[in-house]
């Protein structure tokens, strides 16, 4: 065993229960997203079900079936894909536009850092998802459109967080001799900023993902995320709703799936956020 | 006494400048809208006369700085125009709805806080017993919960399962005070779990971070009992993390409300905006926007001063 | 337990404290003994993870978070502090054993008035009701010749300066007229002509009442004038105990003469020769922070192979102008010439082999390395980047540069620099410098974040480099013994000017501008009577200034 595999395995055994189901879920999601087509028992728009809804008495519809005949499991398993990807693929926008110019802020400081932190400031009193939604109703809610607007109104968070975990770094002596020493500006981002910063960074990659996570699918629960019929798990809450008031649990199943999946991430980063602050200690 | 006025007056001047940048950007994207109001009214097959015509009589036709300036001077004056659905004077039409969002908004405070702030205290006091991690689970699992998993489940279980209230919240002339506050119990339990948790959370952490200071060992060092110690040294300090804490969160309410409104149907701002969203009502979404913005802004900078007014080293400068 | 000598008023036996760290306990006082008489003023001091503080703070039966009494016995008035319950501890803390912190700035609360903190303590314990608190400590501010006694406690603690601070906090120790003060290294943090004020209080005021006291320190020269007997701890553990007087005559231990000795290292002074031009030479600077000039018309020189120390307080402006030297800030007038050339004000107009030249140290060792680096890329990147050396050359003088600083490469080349101590880091942050082949060197602080032992192996480390290597150095320091061990001329800086300058010798020996001789005259001696000496010398003039 490498030392580094080995330190892997001394930290997950001190780790918690939470932090341990944390893991296990999030694996799970990932497995399921990847390989949906071989898990669903049915097609992902499939009309399964023409005859009625069917809850519990019918084994061959483990969850039942949606206001129009669709299979809920497999649904539930594309949405997988299409809800978890798509916040992915965003969150990972988000970070990049955040981290980068986050990081520029604190290390260029002046009229850069002015500008940014102004543009920043106006950003955020403005609430996310209002401004979202305006957005949105004058561009159009296209999926390209919806993953551009949320990764840039959500990566004020992570250039503030960025910035201000990088000017701890660029107030140390040892970034004051790269710059003495003449070094350039990517070579001190590179070697002495991000270095001591992945952490944070790391924690706040996970929260970023729970937030934009919640943020699209209550956009699409609202109807102006995912439009149908793709199969995504705030749109299918929103679809199904009025099933609840006859008493059928339907609905809570897709939301259900989100709000574990955000519980899971949150669990590891928690960990991870006690773990790395305790260490510095 | 000048030093924190001046501080005060940055802030008010600021948060003016934000408002103001705010007003600008919501005319702004309305103004980048493909098409205009005019088409929008008319439809597609209108002819390019009557686009005209109406173009003219709405002020159309005038440059966009000029048009700027005669929209904000009307919202200043409360007129935002007509909507293009109902043809309803829309300041008629957000009035009371501003009034039902604030009531939920309130009703869910005045739960959440108190609870937040006694569990989060409670939870900084018993670091680390089980209590705490208690808490700290029940805490994570309500904040990733999307505010539609947390209402329906309350719906299932306390409206649908039992019928003990209503899942739904519609109100009319007739709905009295007590009527009102038990219709809307699920819908402000909600918002609650949501934001409770957050609160809860940084208010630990802003206590934690307290205890640790050199003041509070020295006065444990000077033999003052843990209640005291709590009341008289942690807690003055503490007022201002707090404050910042509550009002963030108040803020974020009022926001938050709009998918709550929209599960329970209430007749509140958020399903308003939504509703104009999904019509494309473009003054509508403009005006409500516009208020969601300000409310947003108000609450922030109310946070900033009263953290300022409760900050001793500013209270008292040298 | 017998308790025969009603005069001893603490007696620790066997007192065993464990840290915890990485999710282990570690002990970290190994069963020390102590004993202290009514009115004695005991000095515990030792250098850093020598366990003095901890122990101190177990006096009051307190162990910080992290920590924890593990053993052994601590007796105060019949009671065994390392067993009493909750309730009794805190019977006795603030009204029999007091505690005097070394940052009162930070342990008192900013949310309330001084006199109210004054008051809690003896009004909650019951020993004065608040009126009667009120005027006692008007009085003790009195008596520790505090300006205004009347109305001073009225303030808040960041309305007070440092020095006034921490004899408040002296007054509030003695709110209740305890048994016993901790003196948990009160006047570390300050100035040296503030340090002797609070010192000179701190003495004063625990004769008066005859308390006993418990002085923690790391400096033997402060303790020599405090204390009765002294106690020289060592990673935990009793090193040598013993009188005052007679252990700074005749230490038995060769770690307390090794303490002892660390002050009275000093290079013989060189002279500046004649008609050369200086290396570095500072001209008619002004410098400003925004709108706050700090500087005033700073002029010296730095000569070719030459010491020069820059002396001053905090805020005299010593270190912004090391900054204008580099180009960090750029001075409103005046200039810097190098070698007779001006050299432009802005670093980053500076050609790389001009920036090569001259290399800076750091008074933090801790924040002037990388903790993600390893001591190899630590050295190896200005050799890189300088003189573009690569591989097996890089490595060899890798190797090479850490001989030269005292460090066995094999052990250190492949360490992070988390793990090294104070010293070591200190150390490769030479080594970094050298690896640039640098000819002047500015030195900010660099041994008063270290222990004085530690701190003067680093001195004796650069006069060795600068024998062998020709450097210049510019050194920066508000220690005056330090300026006696390395300088060759010291210029005198006050409120950002330049008050006195010239070679060594002369700068000691008087008559010396008024400034140098307060701060001359302010630094401790190892002689237990200096403090009386230099307060009768400066007698009523003290007084007078109300200070």
């Amino acid at each position: 065993m490498s030392k580094a595999t080995q330190n892997t395995w001394k930290l997950l055994r001190t780790a918690p229960p939470t932090a341990w189901f944390g893991l296990i879920m999030v694996s799970i999601y990932i497995v399921v997203a990847l390989l949906a087509p071989i898990f669903a028992p049915y097609g992902e728009t499939e009309v399964v079900d023409v005859a009625g809804l069917s809850i519990g008495d019918n084994p061959s519809f483990l969850l039942g079936t949606d206001h129009i005949g669709r299979d809920v499991l497999s649904r539930i398993i594309y949405g997988a894909r299409n809800t978890v990807g798509l916040a992915f693929i965003t969150t990972v926008l988000t970070f990049a536009i955040g981290a980068v110019m986050g990081l520029l802020a604190a290390v260029l400081g002046g009229w850069f850092d002015q500008i940014l932190s102004r543009i920043v400031d106006v950003l955020m009193s403005i609430p996310p998802l209002i401004f979202a939604l305006l957005i949105l109703t004058i561009i159009g809610t296209s999926v390209i459109n919806m993953i551009l607007v949320i990764a840039i109104l959500d990566s004020t968070r992570v250039f503030r967080l960025a910035r201000a975990v990088g000017m701890n770094i660029v107030v140390m002596d040892y970034v004051e001799v790269a710059r003495l020493r003449g070094e350039g500006l990517w070579w001190i981002i590179r070697h002495e900023v991000l270095p001591n910063i992945s952490a944070p960074l790391a924690a706040e990659f996970g929260l970023r993902f729970c937030f934009v996570f919640l943020f699209v699918a209550s956009l699409s629960f609202l109807g102006l995320g995912l439009q149908p019929p793709t199969a995504d798990w705030g749109s299918m809450v929103r679809e199904m709703a009025t099933l609840i008031t006859f008493g059928l649990p339907t609905p809570l199943f897709p939301a259900a799936a989100v709000a574990l999946l955000t519980v899971s991430v949150n669990f590891v980063v928690d960990w991870f956020l006690h773990k790395t602050s305790g260490l510095k200690s | 006494m000048s030093a924190i006025l001046t501080m005060i007056g940055q802030r008010l001047a600021l948060g003016l400048l934000t408002l103001w940048v705010v007003t600008m950007i919501i005319f702004l994207a309305v103004e980048l809208l493909p098409g205009d109001f005019a088409q929008a009214l008319l439809g597609q097959s209108a002819t390019d006369e009557t686009v005209n015509a109406i173009r003219q009589n709405l002020g159309l036709d005038k440059p966009a700085v000029e048009r700027y300036f005669i929209w904000l001077g009307d919202v200043l004056q409360g007129d935002f125009g007509r909507s293009l659905a109902s043809e309803r004077q829309i300041s008629e039409l957000v009035g009371p709805r501003v009034y039902n969002t604030l009531f939920l908004a309130a009703y869910a405070a005045c739960i959440a806080v108190p609870i937040a702030l006694t569990l989060g205290i409670l939870a900084a006091l018993y670091r680390n017993s089980a209590y705490d991690r208690g808490v700290n689970v029940g805490a994570l699992a309500a904040i990733s919960s999307p505010e539609f998993f947390a209402a329906y489940i309350l719906v299932y279980f306390f409206a649908v399962q039992n019928a003990w209230f209503p899942s739904i919240a519609r109100l009319n002339e007739t709905t009295t005070f007590t009527d009102r506050l038990y219709m809307l119990f699920l819908p402000a339990v909600t918002l609650t779990l949501v934001t409770m948790a957050h609160m809860m959370r940084m208010t630990r952490a802003a206590i934690i971070n307290l205890m640790a200071s050199p003041y509070i060992e020295m006065a444990r060092l000077k033999g003052i009992p843990r209640g005291r110690i709590i009341v008289r040294h942690a807690l003055p300090n503490a007022l201002s993390p707090i404050i910042n804490v509550v009002a963030i969160n108040l803020a974020y309410l009022i926001v938050g409300v709009v998918v709550v409104e929209v599960v329970f149907a209430y007749p509140g701002l958020g399903q308003l905006f939504v509703d104009s969203v999904v019509k494309r009502d473009m003054p509508v979404v403009q005006a409500s926007a516009l208020v969601f913005a300000v409310t947003y802004i108000l609450m922030n900078l109310s946070a900033d001063i009263l953290s300022i007014l409760s900050n001793p080293r500013l209270l008292h400068p040298r | 337990m017998t308790m025969n000598d009603d005069d001893i008023i603490l007696r620790m036996k066997g007192l065993r404290i464990e840290g915890r760290s990485e999710e282990k306990w570690h002990e970290i006082v190994h069963g020390v003994d102590l004993t202290l008489r009514r009115g004695e003023v005991l000095g515990l001091i030792g250098e850093s993870g020598a366990g003095k503080s901890t122990i101190g703070l177990a006096a009051m039966g307190y162990a910080r978070d992290g920590c924890r009494i593990s053993g052994g016995e601590i007796w105060f008035d019949r009671v065994d502090l390392a067993k009493a319950s909750t309730a009794e501890k805190r019977r006795l803390r603030g009204s029999r054993i007091a505690y005097v912190a070394q940052s009162a700035a930070a342990a008192f609360n900013p949310a309330h008035r001084l006199i109210d903190q004054y008051c809690e303590a003896p009004v909650l314990h019951g020993v004065l009701n608040r009126r009667e608190a009120e005027t006692a400590a008007k009085d003790l501010y009195g008596r520790l010749h505090l300006p205004d006694p009347e109305t001073i406690g009225f303030r808040y603690p960041h309305q007070v300066s440092g020095g006034q601070l921490q004899r408040m906090m002296t007054a509030m120790a003695m709110s209740c007229r305890p048994d016993l003060i901790i003196f948990d290294e009160p006047t570390t943090a300050l100035d040296v002509t503030t340090q002797i004020e609070v010192m000179a209080a701190i003495k004063d005021i625990v004769e008066q009442f005859n308390t006993a006291a418990i002085y923690v320190t790391h400096d033997l020269a402060v303790v020599a004038q405090m204390a009765d007997r002294i106690m020289v701890m060592r990673y935990g553990n009793l090193v040598e105990e013993g009188e005052t007087r007679s252990m700074i005559e005749s230490p038995k231990q060769e770690y307390t003469s090794r303490l002892l000795s660390v002050r009275e290292l000093s290079k013989a002074e060189a002279k500046r020769p004649e008609g050369e031009t200086p290396i570095l030479s500072v001209k008619r600077v002004d410098a400003a922070y925004g709108k706050a000039q700090v500087l005033y018309d700073v002029s010296f020189d730095v000569p070719k192979k030459r010491t020069v120390a820059v002396v001053g307080e905090s805020g005299s402006g010593k270190s912004t102008t090391a900054r204008v030297i580099t180009g960090l800030l750029p001075p409103l007038s005046g200039h810097v010439e190098y070698n007779g050339e001006p050299l432009p004000a802005d670093f980053k107009s500076r050609p790389k082999d001009h920036l090569r030249r001259m290399q800076m140290i750091y008074q933090m060792p801790d924040t002037a390395l990388n903790p993600k680096h390893k001591i190899r890329d630590v050295i190896g990147r200005p050799l890189s980047f300088y003189l573009g050396l690569q591989g097996r050359k890089k490595e060899e003088r890798i190797r090479e540069l850490l001989s030269l600083i005292e460090l066995e490469p094999d052990d250190y080349i492949d360490r992070m620099a988390t793990e090294l101590s104070g010293g070591q880091k200190q150390r490769i942050c030479i080594a970094r410098a050298l690896a640039a082949e640098p000819e002047v060197i500015l030195c900010d602080e660099v041994t008063s974040a270290l222990d004085q032992l530690v701190g003067e192996g680093i001195l004796k480390l650069l006069i060795k480099l600068q024998d062998e290597l020709d450097l210049s150095y510019m050194f920066i320091t508000h220690d005056l013994a330090t300026v006696k061990a390395i300088a060759d001329e010291v210029v005198v800086m006050q409120k950002g000017r330049v008050v006195e300058a010239g070679p060594k010798t002369e700068m000691f020996t008087p008559p010396h501008h008024s400034y140098t001789d307060l701060l001359l005259s302010s630094v401790p001696e190892m002689d237990p009577d200096w403090l009386d000496r230099l307060l009768a010398e400066r007698g009523e003039q003290l007084r007078d200034r109300g200070i």
